[in-house]
């Protein structure tokens, strides 16, 4: 396995792209430590790019790369190897590369100018969100054979985890306004990844303070020993889930 | 001309004659006189105690004479956790040099170092207030000086602890520059009217820095409230005026810079507001002026709800902030004009330093958060920054009228006082 690992992460290395996101985050990670001297702005400004900016480069680069090495899988599979074996070797390789980007690209900065609970935070909930959606990738692109539909696919569970999927939310919490609703919601929100790394940032950057009622709610469940667990947990199995199931799908394609 | 004399003259020779008459006990743990009420039975009126340093527990000082209490080097006077330490009941009371610690805690009487009732005149000046219930207590007394005090407790909850300077029911009393930390509320006023409150440092209270109700016509002035459990409140209280007052890091999910509750006819003037959670929170206050303050770095910068009427913000320097106005109702009874806004967008043609198309502060999505508080877990998201960009171009949701028609370019050159 760790030869195949090794073979598919040459092959991510020799493309670039890697190198071009780890710059492009460690640039924009440094300006803006640069542009503001308050590190706790700072993190809060990179949020914003780790919640929009990692999910849609993971995802895209996942599936291309995906379908750019299918003759290679092809090729695998008619040594004695088994499948799975080779599906989660690419896996590892890719999520593995997008992660050290990422912790290079931003984590570097951050260390360059002192680490705080928020820096880590954001370092943490960055690299769950790059694996979260490096297997979203594998599963859009097992359900087709064709490329464009797979980065359709792709982009489609991007758009609908930073977008969609929090007009649904708004439109339920405007509906049932007169309910108590915060349990429900940390239902919810565990339901989609990108919302719940963005509140367990929110919560460690000591802003809690104004979203009142509501903050001070789920600073007590997020913040406590079990809601630390139920966020790392359903980040885990936003994980595991679909890599398990593009895993299956893998293993009975017809290639 | 000789009539004034006659009257200088005359007004010396008495004087000459108090100065002559009135005498200096000592009280010193290893000298004749060996405690201080020993020293007030002996006294008389206009006399002077010097107490020499030392560590004195003698229960509850009961003072009913118009001396002058001068403690020499900080002798201790010790409430042993179980009493009241001084309760001054004269005219003419001076109270200075002293360390007070430790005096009772109860939950039915207000137990204090200094507790003065029913007086005029009196001063406590220069004294240190250590781990006391209520530190300075003033009950239904006029003309008096609390000056250069400095008083520090560290309870945990807000029973165990009474207020740092508690006024209640007084008249023109001077509060200046004492310094007030881990009280339950730093200073407390309750109908204190024509009061001038300059230069205090009250901090890590428990409650509120600085509280007052009913207290008309008072003046506060270059303060400094950091780090309060609540921030400052003011309520049910005409003609207050706030001017130079430093309000910062008041942080917490129910902590204000400055809440105002029904005020009216009021100034806050060149205040400076940072990193509170909500600088300004506004209920029923109307008649106010707020001009040349500074807000930078809050959660919300003023939360106007839509019970005020008739207030003013002017030249007032907003930037940095999370939400500068947040509203709960859309009439609008205020008027902002020529504030500075960090977030302001529009172009000034003609260069007079004043932006042509008008700011509207309220964010939208702080209208949702106002009438639906559960939204704020939404708080950051991409479909937020994209529906407050929607209306900012067509404002549907937010209050049409609540905007600056004059908004300047450039921050205002605001003077503030020396920090």
């Amino acid at each position: 396995m760790t030869r195949v690992i090794k073979y598919v992460f040459y092959d991510i290395l020799r493309t670039r792209f890697i190198l071009l996101y780890t710059i492009f985050l460690f640039v924009s990670t440094m300006a803006m430590y640069q542009l503001d001297s308050d590190s706790g702005k700072v993190v809060l400004s990179l949020v914003n790019i780790v919640l929009m900016v990692v999910p849609l480069v993971s995802i895209v680069f996942t599936t291309i790369h995906f379908f750019n090495s299918y003759e290679f899988i092809e090729l695998m599979l008619a040594q004695p190897i088994n499948r799975s074996v080779i599906f989660l070797s690419e896996y590892v390789a890719v999520a593995f590369s997008l992660c050290f980007a990422y912790i290079a690209g931003v984590g570097i900065p951050i260390a360059m100018y002192g680490f705080n609970p928020g820096g880590i935070t954001l370092l943490f909930t960055g690299t769950m969100l790059t694996m979260v959606f490096v297997s979203l990738a594998f599963f859009s692109s097992v359900l087709t054979r064709d490329k464009a539909k797979a980065i359709g696919i792709a982009l489609l569970f991007w758009f609908y985890f930073s977008l969609i999927y929090d007009g649904l939310l708004l439109w339920v919490v405007y509906t049932f306004s007169e309910y108590p609703l915060e349990k429900v919601t940390v239902g919810l929100v565990a339901l989609n990844p990108v919302d719940l790394a963005r509140i367990m940032m929110l919560l460690t950057l000591d802003i809690s303070a104004l979203m009142g009622y509501t903050g001070a709610f789920y600073k007590d469940f997020f913040g406590s020993y079990v809601g630390m667990t139920f966020s790392v947990t359903i980040l885990f199995l936003w994980i595991l889930l679909p890599l398990l199931g593009s895993l299956r799908i893998f293993s009975k394609k017809d290639l | 001309m000789t009539n004034r004399l006659f009257l200088y003259g005359t007004i010396f020779f008495c004087l000459a004659i108090q100065v002559g008459v009135a005498k200096t006990i000592i009280v010193n743990p290893s000298g004749t006189v060996r405690s201080i009420k020993d020293a007030i039975n002996l006294a008389q009126n206009g006399d002077t105690i010097l107490v020499m340093r030392g560590v004195y527990r003698e229960g509850n000082i009961i003072l009913e004479k118009s001396i002058v209490l001068r403690g020499d080097n900080f002798p201790v006077l010790d409430g042993e956790n179980k009493y009241e330490i001084m309760t001054i009941h004269a005219n003419g009371v001076v109270v200075t040099g002293f360390a007070f610690k430790d005096t009772g805690v109860a939950s039915v009487n207000d137990l204090a170092a200094v507790k003065v009732l029913d007086s005029k005149h009196v001063k406590i000046v220069g004294n240190q207030f250590n781990n006391t219930f209520f530190g300075i207590y003033l009950a239904n007394t006029t003309r008096s000086w609390i000056e250069n005090n400095q008083l520090q407790a560290n309870a945990e909850a807000e029973h165990q602890m009474g207020n740092g300077i508690h006024l209640w029911k007084c008249d023109q009393i001077t509060i200046n520059n004492n310094s007030i930390r881990g009280h339950r509320d730093g200073i407390y006023f309750e109908f204190v009217t024509n009061s001038l409150i300059t230069n205090n440092h009250s901090d890590r209270n428990l409650r509120y820095g600085l509280h007052f109700m009913f207290s008309h016509n008072d003046e506060y002035r270059d303060n400094t409230f950091i780090n309060n459990g609540a921030g400052v409140a003011v309520m049910y209280t005409k003609n207050v005026t706030m001017i130079g007052n430093h309000f910062e890091h008041n942080w917490g999910s129910s902590a204000y810079g400055l809440l105002l509750k029904d005020i009216r006819d009021s100034h806050v003037n060149n205040n400076t507001f940072i990193q509170n959670s909500t600088a300004i929170f506004m209920e029923g206050t109307s008649r106010t002026q707020f001009k040349e303050n500074v807000f930078s770095r809050n959660g919300y910068a003023v939360k106007l709800q839509a019970s005020c009427d008739d207030n003013t913000f002017e030249r007032n320097n907003f930037s940095a902030n999370t939400f500068d106005i947040a509203t709960n109702g859309n009439m609008v009874l205020n008027t902002l004009s020529n504030n500075y806004w960090d977030r302001y967008e529009g172009y000034d043609m003609n260069r007079d330093g004043i932006g042509d198309v008008p700011f509207r502060p309220v964010s939208m999505y702080a209208m949702i958060v106002e009438r639906i508080p559960t939204a704020v877990l939404l708080w950051r998201s991409f479909l937020v920054f994209l529906m407050d960009r929607a209306e900012k171009a067509i404002p549907v949701m937010t209050p049409e009228n609540l905007k600056d028609e004059s908004p300047s370019m450039r921050p205002h050159d605001i003077h503030l006082p020396g920090k």
